[in-house]
């Protein structure tokens, strides 16, 4: 066992190159993830609204199918699964042009994104009633109460449940390493391997989550605060 | 493609490997070992978890912060991190090789407790102050009145949260897989690994198995909430009925 020198993994060249492109490839498939999450729970709320039973049915099933399969079952699917039904040209394609990472965001972004659309779904069905009626009875119309009056409103109620699991987005990222996507805690495995290190490493990883998540946390606090009404609990 | 044909093929070879992995020629796994996985950690996890909700709510800062610190480096860190902090330390820390099962478990154990602790917190902080004043002015001493009239109340209107931390315990016992824990995850590796020409299949089957266990025990856990909302609401509703002297000393 050597002694305890985080300078011996931080100052050697190679370590710290992977462990900078590890942090660089979890903000890519953080971000993009995100991103992918977000747009798509606006479309599966919107869909979840309109007046047809089937299509609320769908949205259904999609939210509870990725709320109750784990995230790396979800992840595996699409990287050893969906990805051998694609047309053999699609499959080298993405050989060439990061296919675990395209996969990793793909996956990550569908299965957060029946999370985001329930978080705002429950932020809608807080506002009270009085205020569509009043929206419409002051003469707006379907998009307009939606965009300008609830909509706003349904937001900041969502927001805490938001940014929770944005969190858990960015600490979800870390799963692609089991599809071999070159984030952090692949990087620190990695290292980790080739320095005998582990203690160092796994320091370094874990002061870099620990401090983004809490930035992360007091971003959303700091939006919540800032976005919260006058007068509203 | 004859996709269904396949998996049901599949399936009839290798239920037992998906129920109990290898069992009675080697160890334990499957479903089998991903349920107990699952009800060790969360059996585990929840005195200690009460311990520390008490510890955080508790005047004396060298009990509050270590538990603070720990709520916030489970909530910051990825679990495939800490599981590999454990998978690392516990060895060096107990002397001797330590089996994959229990590094997932000790993890689990750790990681769903400062979970569990702040779903406990939550729910006494919920419970009408009045509760605590009550039971002072009734004679009992702190503890004893979080003994007798605060943690009864506070854990059992909890119970909803607590059993949904066990489906989420559930989820998360497929990380195991990362450092060859013998469950459900592994043994569709196994599956894999054997047929290779099939991985949409086996996949598609570990997909749809994690659903039946997961969706199955979120239907039984909305019918235990819906269950306690109705016991709460008939005694606030019975305390109600009673004169009004009466119902505001029940509190509810």
């Amino acid at each position: 066992m050597k002694g305890f020198d985080l300078m011996a993994v931080l100052l050697n060249p190679e370590f710290s190159r992977m462990l900078v492109h590890g942090v660089k490839m979890t903000f890519i498939i953080f971000v993009g993830s995100w991103l992918l999450a977000m747009s798509l729970g606006m479309i599966l709320l919107a869909v979840r609204m309109l007046p047809s039973r089937i299509a609320s049915a769908f949205v259904a099933i999609y939210v509870s199918y990725h709320r109750n399969v784990p995230t790396l079952v979800q992840l595996m699917l699409w990287y050893f699964g969906i990805s051998s039904l694609l047309p053999d040209s699609v499959q080298i394609w993405l050989g060439d042009h990061n296919g675990e990472a395209v996969f990793a965001v793909v996956a990550l972004g569908l299965c957060q994104a029946a999370y985001f659309s329930e978080d705002q779904r429950s932020g809608l069905r807080a506002v009270p009633r009085g205020q569509w009626e009043a929206a419409r009875a002051l003469g707006h119309g379907y998009v307009g109460a939606m965009a300008y009056i609830l909509l706003p409103q349904a937001v900041r109620n969502a927001m805490p449940a938001l940014v929770n699991h944005t969190v858990s987005l960015f600490k979800n990222s870390s799963l692609a390493m089991a599809i071999g996507v070159a984030e952090l805690t692949h990087a620190v495995k990695e290292v980790e391997n080739q320095s005998f290190r582990p203690f160092e490493t796994y320091l370094i990883a874990t002061i870099v989550y620990l401090v983004c998540s809490l930035l992360l946390m007091w971003l959303g606090h700091y939006l919540e605060q800032r976005s919260r009404m006058a007068g509203a609990v | 493609m004859s996709l269904l044909p396949s998996m049901i093929e599949i399936v009839r070879d290798n239920w037992l490997l998906l129920l109990v992995g290898q069992y009675p020629n080697g160890p334990l796994g499957g479903i089998a070992a991903t349920l107990i996985l699952s009800v060790l950690g969360i059996a585990l996890a929840f005195p200690l978890s009460v311990a520390m909700a008490l510890a955080s709510l508790s005047p004396w800062r060298a009990l509050r912060w270590p538990v603070m610190a720990m709520v916030y480096i489970t909530r910051g860190v990825p679990l495939l991190l800490i599981i590999l902090w454990v998978y690392f330390v516990l060895p060096l820390l107990i002397g001797h090789s330590v089996p994959a099962f229990a590094t997932m478990l000790v993890t689990l154990v750790g990681y769903e407790a400062a979970f569990l602790s702040e779903i406990v917190r939550a729910g006494i902080h919920a419970l009408p102050k009045g509760q605590m004043d009550a039971a002072r002015a009734l004679g009992h001493s702190r503890l004893g009145a979080m003994r007798y009239v605060i943690l009864p109340q506070a854990l059992f209107n909890m119970i909803p949260s607590i059993l949904s931390q066990f489906v989420s315990t559930v989820k998360e016992t497929t990380l195991g897989y990362i450092i060859n824990v013998p469950e459900l995850t592994f043994a569709a590796g196994q599956i894999n690994n054997r047929l290779l020409t099939k991985p949409f299949e086996v996949y598609f089957i570990l997909a749809i198995s994690y659903f039946i266990v997961c969706w199955t025990l979120t239907q039984a856990i909305n019918m235990v909430e819906r269950r306690i909302t109705a016991r709460r609401t008939a005694g606030v509703a019975a305390a109600s009925a009673l004169p009004a002297t009466a119902a505001s000393a029940s509190g509810a």
